[in-house]
C-alpha cells in the first residue's frame, strides 16, 4: 500500500514518518517510541480510552487518521505532566481521589476531564457526569472519577487565584 | 497491629504509573522480530465446515503463515475445563482450539493468519475462503434442553452438560403445608463483562532452550501456566506466564482461551514472537459471557411471613463449550447460597447446565451468587406483596440472628460470622426508610411513581479450603502463598501468587505487612503476576485475593516478627520471653527506648555477624495458607427509583449500599470496589444484555449496541458498612470485590417493581428498558 509522509508533533517532539493513509492516529501514536499510554478499548469510538489532545482539543484518536493529524501538535498522557515530572493537577486528583482501579480507561478519562475543565473551570457534578458520558470505565462506577474532576477543578482554580 | 496503617485510606502506589501512561499492559509489549496474529472467527452460530481455502491469504503481503484446525489438531490438546463437577453427569464436549469440522458459535476460531503487521494480518484474514454448511442453532438454554432442539455435540443428549441438585430438609412437606406459595419465572440475561482492556497474548519461544514466555491478560497466571502446559506440551518448568498490567477482568480473564494456545502455537512454529490482541467486537464474540439463567422459583411461607421452603429449577446456558471454571458457577457458587441470610428449613434446586450455540459462559463478577440472591430477594418481595407486609418487615422476620463463630445452613455450608439484622437496620436508618415510604405515598397521590427496593445478601468468598475444592471437582488447590523478604536496609519485597488487576493489593498488601511488623508501607514492594518470580497461587477471583492471599501474607509477616524477636533478644542479651514489641520496635519489657528496630534486625540478619545460635541468616519467611472455611461477606442495599409510566423510563434517584466485608484494610479502596460492583449490577437491571437473534447472531455485537453504564445515568452511591470479622481469618477480612454486584441488580429490580405496584405488573424481563417497562404497563392495563 502506498505510503504518505506525515509530520506530527507529539508531546513537543516532532515525528516525521511515512504511513499508510488508513493508519489510525491511535496506532500511529502507540507505535511511536513506546508511547503506549494511549489505549484502544473498542472499535466503535464508544469507550474514549484513546482520547488525546490535538491542537489543544480532545479527540478520540481511533476516529482520526494519522494523515489528518499532519502538522498538528498532540499531547498524550505521557506528555501531560510537567517536564520536571510534577503531575498535572488532573493526574494528582485521580491519584488522590482513587479515581482509577485497573487504569486502562484513565488516560482517556483524564483528557475527557481536561476538556470539561477547559470549557467549564468550575463544573457542577451534573456537568462533570455529562462531560464524561463519552468515556467508559468498568471499574469505578464513575463516582471517584467525578470526585477527581471536582478536586482537580478546585486545585486548578486555587492555582490560578 | 498498628491502627494507623491498617484501616487507613492511603493513596495507591499503583497509580503513578497508571496516570502517567507508563504502565505496561500486554498489548503495549513489543519484542524484536515480533509478528501479529489475527483470528478468523466463524460468522455462523452452527455450521459444518466443508472446505477452507487459505491460498489467497497466504499469498497476501506480509503474511508468514495461515493455520487451520488441521494444523493444530496434533499440536494442541483439547481445551480443558478445570471444574469436573461430580455427581452431575458432567458431559465434557471436545473443545478444539481451532474448529475442525464444525463451528458451534459465532466467534469459534476457524483459522489464524500471522503477518508482519497488524493491518496485514487483518487484511489477509478477509482472504481466507471458508465454505460453510449452516446448521440449525439454538441459544436459549431452556429451548436447547427440549426434545427436538438442534444437537450441538455428538453424543450429548438434550445438549445437557450437567444436572446438579442441591437439597436440604423436606421441601415437599414444606410446600404441602405452606399457607402461602409465591412463584416467579426469572431470566438472568446473558451479560458481556466488558473489561476495558480486551484480551491479548504475546508469545515468545526460544527453540534452543525450549523455553516459552507468554504475556497474557489473565487473572491467574499460575493456572494459565498449568493449563497452557497441558494444551501446548511445553513443560511447566520451561513455561513462564506473565500477567503484566491487566485492565480489569470481572471473571472474563479467568479462562485460558483457544486464542492463547493458538498464539503460542504460531510462535513455536514460526520461531518469531507473536502478538495477538482482540478487537472489542471480537471480545464480544470470543471472551466469555456471564449469567444466562432461566429460573423457575417457588417460595413457601406461613401466613405471618416465615419462609418455610424454596424450590427451583434453573436452566443455565453454558455456551458452546465448557470454559475453565464454567461447571462450578451455576452450581456450587449458586445453589449452595440458596437460603441466603435466612434460616430456611427446606430447599431444593435442580440446575441443568446446557450447551447452546453461543459464546462460552464463565464467572462474571459475583459468579452465581447474584443469580441466587436475585431469586431469593425477588421472591421475598413477592411474599411481602402477597401478605400485605412491608418488605423490610418480612426480611426482619426471617433473618438469621447475629452469630460470631459459625452458623450451619440448610445447603450444608457453615457461614463464618454475620450480623444481618444490624446491617439491615443500619441501612434503613441511614436511608430514612419510614420517611421514604411516606414520601412514596405522597408522590403517588400526586401521580408520581416512586419505588423503593431492598435486598439483603450473603455471599461465599475467600475460595476456599483445598480439600473442599477437591471434593467439588475443582482441578486445583485454592490456597495462596506469600514470601516476605527483608533486605539489609529494611526495605521489603513481598511475592504473592494471586494476581490483582485493578483491585489495589499492591497497596493493601503493603499495609498488611506494615501493620504487622512496623515498617512504612512505602518500604514494601509487592510482586505479582510473573510465574518465574512469584510463588504458586491460584489467582484473583471469587473475592479471594485479600481473603486468602492476605491471610498468607499476614501469617508470613508474623513469622518475620517472631524471628525478629529472637534476634532482638539475642542482641539485647535478654530472654525471648522478656521481649516486647510496639510499632516496629523490639525491646526488653519496660525499656522501649533501648530497643532494636525491625530495620536494625533486618541488617543484622542479612550480614549475619552476630546471630543467635541455631538461627539461620536472612530475614525471610513464606506461608502456604489453606483456609479452613470460606468467608461470608454480607450486606443490605436500598434503591429509590422513579418510573415514568408514559415512557417507561426508569430514573435511579438514590442508591445506598451497606456491605460488611470484615475489617477494612483501606476503606477508600473498599468503597471503590463497592461503587464499581454496584454499578455493574445496576447495568444488569436497567441496560445490559447480550442479544442473540434466533439464528445465533450476536446482535449486540459492538460497544455501540451493548448498553454499558455511563456516568450521566447514575446517582452518587452512598456507601455504608458494618464490621464483623471472620473468626477463622488471621486479620478477619472477608473480601469485597464482588459485594456490590451481588445485591444491586435485585435491589434496583425490586425498586422498579415497587414503583409499578399500582399498575399490577407481574414481572418484567431484564434489562428494564423503557420499552419493556412501558409494554408491561400497557399489558397489565389490558392495553
Amino acid at each position: 500500500m502506498v505510503k504518505v509522509p506525515v509530520a506530527v508533533r507529539v508531546n513537543g517532539r516532532l515525528y516525521e514518518r511515512e504511513v499508510e493513509p488508513r493508519l489510525l492516529l491511535v496506532h500511529f501514536l502507540r507505535d511511536l517510541d513506546g508511547l503506549t499510554g494511549t489505549k484502544v478499548g473498542c472499535d466503535t469510538s464508544q469507550c474514549g480510552s484513546c482520547t488525546v489532545l490535538l491542537d489543544g482539543m480532545t479527540v478520540k484518536s481511533c476516529t482520526c487518521l494519522a494523515v489528518q493529524a499532519d502538522g498538528a501538535a498532540i499531547t498524550t498522557i505521557e506528555g501531560l505532566a510537567a517536564e520536571n515530572g510534577a503531575l498535572h493537577p488532573l493526574q494528582e486528583a485521580f491519584w488522590n481521589q482513587h479515581g482509577l482501579q485497573c487504569g486502562f480507561c484513565t488516560p482517556g478519562m483524564i483528557f475527557a476531564a481536561h476538556e470539561i475543565l477547559r470549557t467549564s473551570p468550575d463544573p457542577s457534578d451534573e456537568e462533570i457526569r455529562h462531560g464524561l458520558e463519552g468515556n467508559l470505565c468498568r471499574c469505578t462506577g464513575y463516582q471517584n472519577i467525578v470526585r477527581s474532576v471536582r478536586a482537580a477543578a478546585d486545585a486548578m482554580q486555587e492555582g490560578e487565584g | 497491629m498498628s491502627a494507623k496503617i491498617f484501616g487507613s485510606g492511603i493513596r495507591r502506589r499503583e497509580d503513578p504509573r497508571l496516570v502517567t501512561g507508563s504502565a505496561t499492559y500486554t498489548d503495549d509489549i513489543t519484542l524484536p522480530g515480533m509478528v501479529y496474529a489475527a483470528m478468523l472467527r466463524s460468522p455462523h452460530a452452527h455450521a459444518r465446515i466443508r472446505s477452507i481455502d487459505t491460498a489467497a491469504a497466504a499469498a497476501a503481503p506480509g503474511v508468514l503463515a495461515v493455520y487451520t484446525g488441521a494444523d493444530t489438531a496434533e499440536a494442541l490438546a483439547p481445551v480443558p475445563t478445570a471444574w469436573l463437577l461430580p455427581d452431575s453427569d458432567l458431559q465434557v464436549a471436545d473443545y478444539p482450539a481451532i474448529a475442525r469440522d464444525t463451528v458451534r458459535y459465532v466467534g469459534d476460531i476457524v483459522a489464524v493468519v500471522v503477518a508482519e503487521s497488524r493491518y496485514q494480518a487483518y487484511d489477509a484474514v478477509d482472504l481466507v475462503a471458508v465454505d460453510y454448511e449452516p446448521l440449525p442453532a439454538v441459544v436459549d438454554p431452556e429451548l436447547a434442553s427440549r426434545p427436538g432442539a438442534p444437537q450441538i455435540h455428538d453424543g450429548i443428549a438434550g445438549n445437557q452438560a450437567l444436572h446438579w441438585t442441591v437439597a436440604g430438609g423436606d421441601v415437599e412437606a414444606a410446600f404441602a403445608s405452606a399457607d402461602v406459595v409465591v412463584e416467579e419465572r426469572i431470566v438472568q440475561q446473558r451479560l458481556i463483562p466488558n473489561a476495558m482492556e480486551t484480551r491479548s497474548a504475546v508469545a515468545r519461544f526460544t527453540r534452543a532452550s525450549g523455553e516459552l514466555t507468554l504475556w497474557n491478560t489473565t487473572q491467574n497466571p499460575h493456572i494459565a501456566r498449568f493449563i497452557c502446559s497441558a494444551v501446548t506440551g511445553v513443560p511447566e518448568d520451561r513455561l513462564r506466564v506473565i500477567a503484566p498490567e491487566v485492565g480489569g477482568g470481572f471473571g472474563s480473564k479467568i479462562a485460558v482461551y483457544p486464542a492463547d494456545f493458538v498464539t503460542v502455537f504460531c510462535a513455536m512454529r514460526l520461531g518469531r514472537p507473536v502478538k495477538w490482541t482482540e478487537t472489542r467486537s471480537e471480545n464480544y464474540q470470543a471472551t466469555t459471557h456471564g449469567r444466562d439463567h432461566v429460573q423457575q422459583v417457588e417460595l413457601a411461607a406461613t401466613r405471618d411471613g416465615r419462609i418455610t421452603g424454596l424450590r427451583c429449577s434453573v436452566w443455565a446456558g453454558l455456551g458452546a463449550y465448557l470454559s475453565t471454571a464454567a461447571p462450578g458457577i451455576p452450581t456450587i457458587l449458586h445453589g449452595l447460597m440458596l437460603s441466603g441470610v435466612y434460616d430456611i428449613p427446606a430447599v431444593k434446586e435442580d440446575v441443568y447446565g446446557i450447551y447452546t450455540n453461543a459464546t462460552p459462559v464463565e464467572a462474571y463478577r459475583g459468579a452465581g451468587r447474584p443469580e441466587a440472591t436475585f431469586m431469593l430477594e425477588r421472591l421475598v418481595d413477592r411474599l411481602a406483596g402477597e401478605l400485605g407486609l412491608d418488605p423490610a418487615e418480612v426480611r426482619r422476620r426471617n433473618l438469621i440472628p447475629r452469630f460470631e463463630d459459625g452458623h450451619p445452613v440448610v445447603t450444608g455450608l457453615t457461614y463464618d460470622s454475620g450480623d444481618y439484622p444490624a446491617a439491615l437496620e443500619k441501612l434503613l436508618a441511614h436511608a430514612g426508610y419510614d420517611r421514604l415510604r411516606a414520601e412514596q405515598a405522597a408522590a403517588r397521590e400526586r401521580g408520581r411513581h416512586l419505588g423503593i427496593g431492598l435486598a439483603t445478601y450473603v455471599e461465599i468468598c475467600g475460595l476456599g479450603p483445598s480439600q473442599v475444592a477437591g471434593a467439588i471437582g475443582f482441578q486445583g488447590g485454592l490456597w495462596e502463598s506469600a514470601i516476605v523478604r527483608f533486605h539489609p536496609s529494611g526495605k521489603v519485597h513481598v511475592f504473592i501468587g494471586a494476581s490483582p488487576h485493578g483491585q489495589g493489593e499492591e497497596t493493601t498488601f503493603a499495609q498488611i505487612v506494615a501493620s504487622e511488623v512496623g515498617v512504612s508501607p512505602d518500604d514494601v514492594k509487592v510482586f505479582h503476576g510473573d510465574t518465574d518470580n512469584t510463588p504458586m497461587g491460584w489467582g484473583t477471583y471469587g473475592s479471594r485475593t485479600t481473603a486468602v492471599g492476605g491471610a498468607a501474607l499476614a501469617l508470613t509477616a508474623r513469622k518475620i516478627k517472631e524471628k525478629a524477636k529472637i534476634v532482638a533478644a539475642h542482641l539485647l542479651e535478654a530472654a525471648v520471653e522478656d521481649m516486647d514489641y510496639e510499632d516496629g520496635n523490639f525491646f526488653v519489657k519496660g525499656s522501649p527506648d533501648r530497643g532494636k528496630t525491625i530495620q536494625d534486625i533486618a541488617l543484622m540478619a542479612n550480614v549475619s555477624w552476630n546471630m543467635p545460635e541455631g538461627v539461620e541468616s536472612g530475614l525471610e519467611a513464606s506461608t502456604f495458607y489453606d483456609p479452613p472455611n470460606f468467608t461470608f461477606p454480607f450486606g443490605a442495599h436500598l434503591a429509590v427509583v422513579e418510573v415514568h409510566p408514559e415512557t417507561g423510563q426508569v430514573d435511579l434517584l438514590r442508591y445506598v449500599a451497606l456491605d460488611d466485608c470484615g475489617p477494612q484494610i483501606n476503606p477508600v479502596i473498599v468503597a471503590g470496589q463497592v461503587h464499581g460492583g454496584v454499578v455493574q449490577g445496576i447495568g444488569q437491571a436497567l441496560w445490559e444484555e447480550a442479544v442473540y437473534d434466533e439464528s445465533g447472531q450476536l446482535v449486540s455485537g459492538t460497544m455501540l449496541d451493548y448498553a454499558l453504564p455511563r456516568a450521566d445515568r447514575l446517582p452518587e452511591i452512598e456507601v455504608l458498612s458494618t464490621v464483623t470479622p471472620s473468626p477463622h481469618h488471621p486479620i478477619g477480612v472477608k473480601g469485597v470485590g464482588e459485594a456490590g454486584t451481588i445485591a444491586s441488580t435485585v435491589t434496583v429490580y425490586n425498586a422498579v417493581m415497587d414503583a409499578l405496584r399500582p399498575f399490577r405488573v407481574g414481572a418484567v424481563t431484564m434489562p428494564l428498558t423503557p420499552e419493556r417497562v412501558w409494554r408491561a404497563i400497557q399489558e397489565a392495563q389490558g392495553g
